[in-house]
C-alpha cells in the first residue's frame, strides 16, 4: 500500500468515515449523542484512544504476533491491549488530571467496547499499512467519528422541539438521520478510494 | 502440532499476564488514595480507604443508602447531600437530578468517588438501616399473581421500622440472571412484630426479582434484605385519612391499619382498593373486619373491568369519583397512595381538585 499518510488521514475523515461508511462504533454514538457537550468529550476521547491503540497494536502485531507466528490470535490480543490501555489511561487521568477526568475520563469505560477502535486496528492489518500510515489513518478515523457524532448531536438538539412520530422517537429517528448523513458522505467518495 | 498449540497458548497467556501485571501495579500506584476522613452530618467521623464510590464506601461501613440499580447510575435512588470534597457534578449524574437538587449539592452516591476528605449529610433514619438475614417462614397465595411471604429474621435480630416503610430484597442468581439485583417491597406486617416481616409481592411479567420470588423461593430458603427505607409512613395527627392503593400496594396500608389497631384510633378513615376484576381481590374479609375494630373506617373495593358473570354488586369504574363522599373536610384530610406512577399522578390530580393540600398527599410510587 503506497498511499501517502496525508491522503489516508483525509480519506479516513471523509470518504471512508469509520462511522458513516463502515457503521462502526454505533453504540456509544447513539447513546451519547443526546448532548453536544458530552458528544465532544466522548469524541475527543475516541480520537486519543484510537490513535494510541492503533500505534500500540501495530507494534504488538509486527514485533510479537508476526515473529512468533501467532497472527491468528490478533483478535484476542488486540482486544486485551485496548482494554488494558483504556483502563490504564483512566487511572492515570483520574490521578493526575482531575479536571480532564471529569470532562473526558468518565467516557473512557464506554470506549473499551467501542468497535470503531477495534475496527481500525483490524483495517490497518488487513490493508498492510506502515506505522506512519496506521497512525494517520487512526487519527483521521477518530476525527471522522467526532465529526459524525457532533453532527448527530446538533441535529438531535434541533429535533427536541420537533414532532417525531412516536414509534420513531429515540434510536429510530437517529438511525434514519445517520442513514441520510451517510448518503451525504457518499458524495465525497469520488475524491479518493482507500477501501 | 501439539507443541505448537502449547507454545501459542503459553505466549498468549504471557501477553495477558504481562498486561495484568502492569494493571495491578498501576492500580497500586495510581488509585491508592490512602486513608481519608468521611464526615457525616458534622458528627460522625469515619476513617475510610479512598478510591471507591461513596455508595460502596458507606456500605463497607455498614451504612446503607437506597440503591436499586447496583451503582450503575441509572435509578437515581442513592441521592445524598455532599457538602465538601465530592468534586464537580458529573455528566452521568445530571439526567437524574433536578435543577433544585443540583443547586442544593445533591449528588448520586454511586458516582461520587471518595478521593479526599469528604463531608456529607444523611437523614438520621439511614443509620437505622441494616442488612438482615432471614429464612422464609410462610408463603400464602393471595391471588393468581400476588403472594404474601413471611421472612423470619435470624435468631436475635430485630427490625425497627415505621408502618409504610419498605425493604430491599436481594435476589440470588438464577437461570439466565447472573447478577444479584435489589428490589424494593413495602412491609405489610405491623411494626409491633419485630422478629419477622411480611412482604406482598406481585408477579411482574419479565420481572427479575418477582419471578425469582414466585418461581424459586420456598419455605426454609435463606434471603437477605436491607432496610427499612422510605418516608412513606403514617403521620401521627388526627386528620381524616384516605388510603388509595391497588394490587400489592395494599402492603403498606395493611401495615398501617394493623399498627393503628394496636395503638387505637378514632380517626375517620376510608380505604379505596382499585382492581380490575374479582380475581384481583384479596384479604377482603380481613379488611372488612377493620370496619368493626375502628369507630370510623370503611373498606371500599372498586373494580374497573368486572364481567357480568362475576355478579359484582360493589362499586365499579375508577376510584376517583367516589372520593367525594369520603372527604369530610378537605383541609383536614391526609391521603396515602401506593401504586403505579400513572395511578398516583391521576389520583393526586383528582385529590387536589377536591381541595386537599398537596403536602398532605403522601405516596409510594412503584417506579
Amino acid at each position: 500500500m503506497d498511499i501517502s499518510a496525508f491522503v489516508l488521514f483525509w480519506a479516513a475523515i471523509f470518504t471512508s468515515n469509520i462511522l458513516l461508511t463502515n457503521f462502526l462504533g454505533m453504540c456509544s454514538y447513539l447513546s451519547v449523542s443526546r448532548e453536544l457537550e458530552s458528544s465532544l468529550g466522548l469524541g475527543t476521547a475516541v480520537i486519543f484512544v484510537l490513535t494510541v491503540t492503533a500505534a500500540l497494536n501495530w507494534l504488538v502485531y509486527n514485533y510479537i504476533l508476526v515473529p512468533f507466528e501467532i497472527v491468528y490470535l490478533q483478535y484476542i490480543v488486540f482486544i486485551i491491549v485496548i482494554a488494558a490501555f483504556v483502563q490504564f489511561l483512566e487511572l492515570l487521568i483520574e490521578r493526575y488530571a482531575p479536571a480532564l477526568y471529569y470532562t473526558l475520563g468518565i467516557f473512557l469505560p464506554l470506549i473499551t467496547v467501542n468497535c470503531a477502535i477495534f475496527g481500525v486496528s483490524l483495517f490497518m492489518i488487513i490493508r498492510n499499512y506502515s506505522f506512519i500510515q496506521s497512525v494517520a489513518f487512526a487519527a483521521g478515523s477518530g476525527i471522522g467519528w467526532l465529526l459524525a457524532i457532533l453532527m448527530l448531536a446538533g441535529i438531535r438538539r434541533k429535533l427536541k422541539e420537533k414532532l417525531v412520530p412516536v414509534g420513531l422517537r429515540g434510536a429510530g429517528i437517529s438511525l434514519i438521520i445517520t442513514g441520510i448523513m451517510a448518503l451525504g458522505f457518499v458524495g465525497f467518495s469520488g475524491i479518493v478510494q482507500i477501501q | 502440532m501439539f507443541q505448537r498449540i502449547l507454545s501459542d497458548i503459553a505466549l498468549m497467556s504471557a501477553i495477558g499476564v504481562v498486561l495484568a501485571a502492569i494493571m495491578v501495579i498501576a492500580q497500586r500506584w495510581l488509585s491508592n488514595y490512602g486513608e481519608v476522613n468521611l464526615n457525616i452530618n458534622g458528627k460522625r467521623d469515619l476513617t475510610v480507604k479512598g478510591g471507591n464510590s461513596l455508595l460502596a464506601t458507606l456500605s463497607d461501613n455498614q451504612i446503607f443508602i437506597p440503591s436499586a440499580c447496583g451503582g450503575r447510575g441509572s435509578c437515581g435512588a442513592c441521592k445524598c447531600k455532599v457538602i465538601e470534597g465530592g468534586g464537580p457534578l458529573l455528566p452521568t449524574e445530571k439526567p437524574l437530578l433536578s435543577k433544585a437538587e443540583q443547586a442544593g449539592s445533591i449528588r448520586l452516591g454511586c458516582q461520587v468517588k471518595v478521593k479526599s476528605d469528604i463531608k456529607i449529610e444523611l437523614p438520621e433514619a439511614i443509620f437505622n438501616i441494616r442488612r438482615f438475614h432471614s429464612v422464609i417462614e410462610e408463603i400464602i397465595d393471595y391471588t393468581y399473581d400476588i403472594k404474601g411471604i413471611t421472612f423470619k429474621l435470624q435468631q436475635g435480630e430485630t427490625i425497627d421500622f415505621k408502618a409504610g416503610q419498605y425493604v430491599q430484597l436481594e435476589t440470588e442468581p438464577y437461570e439466565k440472571v447472573k447478577q444479584k439485583v435489589m428490589r424494593a417491597y413495602s412491609i405489610s406486617s405491623k411494626p409491633q412484630i419485630n422478629d419477622r416481616i411480611q412482604l406482598i409481592i406481585r408477579l411482574v411479567p419479565e420481572g427479575i426479582c418477582s419471578t425469582w420470588v414466585h418461581k424459586y423461593l420456598k419455605v426454609g430458603d435463606k434471603v437477605n434484605f436491607t432496610g427499612p427505607y422510605g418516608d412513606f409512613y403514617l403521620r401521627d395527627t388526627d386528620a381524616d385519612i384516605l388510603f388509595v392503593a391497588g394490587g400489592s400496594g395494599k402492603a403498606p396500608i395493611k401495615s398501617m391499619l394493623e399498627h393503628l389497631r394496636e395503638i387505637g384510633t378514632n380517626r375517620k378513615m376510608t380505604y379505596f382498593f382499585g382492581a380490575r376484576t374479582t380475581k384481583d381481590l384479596y384479604l377482603t374479609d380481613e379488611f372488612r373486619a377493620f370496619e368493626d375494630v375502628f369507630e370510623q373506617f370503611e373498606y371500599v373495593p372498586v373494580l374497573s373491568h368486572t364481567l357480568p358473570e362475576e355478579n359484582w354488586n360493589g362499586k365499579t369504574g375508577f376510584v376517583m369519583p367516589y372520593f367525594k363522599d369520603a372527604i369530610r373536610d378537605p383541609k383536614n384530610t391526609e391521603a396515602y397512595l401506593c401504586g403505579s406512577p400513572g395511578m398516583i399522578n391521576a389520583v393526586t390530580k383528582s385529590l387536589i381538585e377536591y381541595g386537599l393540600s398537596e403536602d398532605k398527599i403522601y405516596y409510594d410510587s412503584f417506579g
